[in-house]
């Protein structure tokens, strides 16, 4: 069962297509994370699986076969739209209850209970909160609702280190507890290693990535090796990046087969998912999707400075 | 992450949000403007109440005096006049809190209920993001935007449609008092609105101007100002172009410019003209240049008339009477209603298909 299916989805925003040709297929229970450069698309593939959007072209399911948007898809979709916009002349309270009161299914007992757990008194204002208490108290609201879907657009963007690590424990106890998925969007990779277990990253409204972290850390290597050697090893391997420095070369390259051989000469280690993460962003023309989608090796030789 | 069971079916035990609980989050939201909306008329409908309460116990005395020719009776049917609908000698002015200023007030009522509770409805929500929230919670957009708009529009409609019940019983006194005469007629374009159902119904249209122009400026003080500047073009259109049209109006000719039949007193007059001799218009000008200057200086209050009659000039007026009365507030109530229901349906429909 796939909890994301798109279809060859594209949005055009005038003449400029924000997203195109997005096909995904994300199975159920996983923790996504979407990554990708500003105005890369997160925000309106996002929008578009909450249906706040609509795609130019191409379909859109969501919770095993659900339309985008329709009061179906709705009910099992929370959404944590960027900057956490609430009802600032509330009391925290009256949000929840405003909350409880647009929803068929609300969980009152644990709303408080979150709240209770991080301090955030049900008479404040919304607007007198911390930006981090304003962001766990729409998580609160979220998760109240007990989504099977749950869509985060850039919870961290504004919390300090302290509220991000918070935030992100929330998530973490969350999914741990309710066997939902999430998807999220985030520039903030060090708070998405420990937690993703699906990557999915855009480059100019493009899909470059996407697939099962353990899939992709288990296809992708880092080799340090003489410099001279790159275009010989670039023949015979898919390389994604090529750092130089002095003699040496720093290369991630794409394992096409496992248990591929390494050429004499380089050194193997295993990447992070940070490093890859960083890798295909620098390379915003290389990709790498299942499926029969040719890894092209043009920009292997290129030079980073 | 295995896949465990998920929490909860989105299918098959899914129920509709039920309307009143859409509705409370609607009344939670707006709960200060409505308050303010409901102490502010309530002020004024006290006030008329109080007013209206010595008016009609006063005009009760002035029925019952018989016979009703006698001195005492018209001294007390003058002072009732003087006392409560306006001074002798300064009929325009110093009638603040007299039916004159009320009415006057009253024309800006329905705009002021409308735009403060319509423009900010969905340009806050639009302004400050919030929608993101509103808009993707499991009630769907179409309940939300049905219950949002509807609550504001059905409470505004009913409280200016009670509170213009309690204006016109306060105002009955008078309008059963001067028949002819003192009273302005109800078909004045600053009385026709401020009575019966097309003061509910600007108060509509304010409403759902301002909802309308909420959703599409999406910024909330812009919208009030468009809205103000749309209302008040629409009422003051209405007057001059669109109310005198609503039947064709009526002629009636006699008299001097300065002294309209009895039947006009109470009637709406659209506009007079003078005829000469030989049945063309004349304009006022040259009438002037024409009429004799002793004539027009005369004592005599009847010399320009007479002098007109005796030359065969005959003054004209268009009107519409006082008899339309009721057609006509059925008419504008229900144009202005359509109206409504257009701009509402539009601003629910943009809600519904608007992608961000």
């Amino acid at each position: 069962m796939n909890v994301i299916e798109c279809a060859r989805v594209g949005k055009r925003y005038g003449r400029a297509w924000a997203l195109r040709d997005c096909t995904l297929a994300i199975p159920d229970g996983r923790v996504v994370a979407l990554v990708g450069p500003n105005g890369a698309g997160k925000t309106t593939l996002l929008h578009i699986l909450t249906g706040l959007n609509t795609p130019t072209e191409g379909a859109v399911a969501v919770l095993d076969g659900e339309l985008a948007g329709s009061p179906a898809a709705l009910d099992g979709i929370a959404f944590v739209a960027q900057d956490a916009p609430l009802y600032k002349n509330l009391p925290a309270g009256d949000m929840l209850r405003v909350a409880s009161n647009l929803n068929s299914r609300w969980d009152q007992e644990r709303a408080e209970a979150r709240l209770a757990e991080l301090d955030i008194p049900l008479t404040k204002k919304v607007g007198s909160l911390s930006g981090g208490q304003q962001a766990q108290l729409a998580l609160t609201v979220a998760l109240a609702r007990r989504p099977a879907l749950l869509v985060l657009d850039e919870p961290l963007a504004r919390l300090d280190p302290l509220a991000r690590h918070d935030f992100m424990a929330s998530v973490m106890a969350a999914v741990a507890g309710d066997a939902m998925s999430v998807i999220m969007s985030s520039h903030v990779l060090a708070e998405l290693e420990p937690i993703a277990d699906y990557l999915v990253m855009l480059s100019a409204g493009r899909v470059q990535v996407a697939g099962e972290v353990d899939d992709l850390l288990a296809s992708h290597l880092l080799l340090t090796g003489p410099a001279g050697e790159t275009s010989k090893l670039a023949d015979r391997m898919c390389v994604v990046q090529c750092r130089q420095a002095d003699a040496q070369a720093h290369l991630l390259v794409r394992t096409t087969k496992p248990e591929e051989p390494i050429p004499p000469g380089w050194d193997p280690r295993p990447v992070t998912l940070q490093e890859l993460v960083l890798a295909y962003l620098r390379q915003p023309g290389a990709a790498a999707l299942p499926g029969p989608t040719q890894v092209s090796t043009d920009h292997a030789a290129e030079v980073q400075a | 992450m295995t896949t465990l069971t998920r929490p909860a079916p989105s299918t098959g035990r899914r129920r509709p949000v039920p309307w009143a609980r859409l509705a409370w989050v609607s009344w939670r939201q707006r709960r200060v403007a409505l308050i303010t909306v409901a102490i502010l008329l309530g002020a004024l409908s006290l006030y008329l109440l109080i007013m209206g309460l010595r008016i009609h116990s006063a005009y009760a005395g002035v029925t019952a005096c018989h016979p009703a020719s006698s001195t005492r009776c018209l001294i007390l049917k003058s002072n009732f006049t003087v006392t409560y609908y306006q001074s002798f000698g300064s009929p325009m002015f110093d009638n603040i809190g007299k039916p004159n200023g009320v009415s006057g007030l009253l024309l800006v009522v329905p705009l002021l209920l409308g735009v403060f509770a319509g423009a900010p409805l969905l340009a806050r929500e639009l302004e400050t993001g919030t929608f993101r929230f509103a808009w993707t919670q499991g009630c769907g957009r179409l309940r939300w935007a049905l219950a949002q708009l509807a609550l504001p529009a059905i409470a505004l409609t009913a409280a200016a449609g009670a509170f213009t019940a309690l204006y016109s019983w306060y105002m009955w006194p008078f309008n059963a008092l001067f028949a002819a005469g003192l009273g302005k007629s109800a078909m004045q374009p600053t009385e026709f609105p401020v009575h019966g159902v097309a003061f509910a119904a600007w108060t509509l249209a304010a409403f759902a101007i301002g909802a309308f122009a909420g959703v599409t400026i999406r910024r909330t003080v812009p919208a009030i100002a468009v809205t103000i500047a749309a209302w008040a073009g629409l009422a003051l259109a209405t007057a001059v172009f669109l109310r005198p049209h609503y039947a064709p109006p009526l002629r009636a000719s006699g008299g001097a410019p300065h002294q309209s039949p009895t039947l006009l007193t109470k009637a709406w007059v659209l506009s007079s003209w003078t005829t000469g001799p030989g049945g063309r218009p004349i304009s006022a000008t040259r009438l002037n240049s024409l009429v004799p200057f002793g004539v027009q200086n005369s004592n005599q209050p009847n010399a320009f008339a007479d002098w007109l009659t005796r030359h065969h000039y005959t003054q004209w007026w268009s009107y519409q009477p006082e008899s339309r009365y009721g057609h006509f507030q059925l008419i504008e109530g229900g144009w202005l209603l359509a109206l409504s229901v257009v701009l509402i349906a539009a601003t629910i429909w943009i809600i519904r298909r608007r992608t961000w």
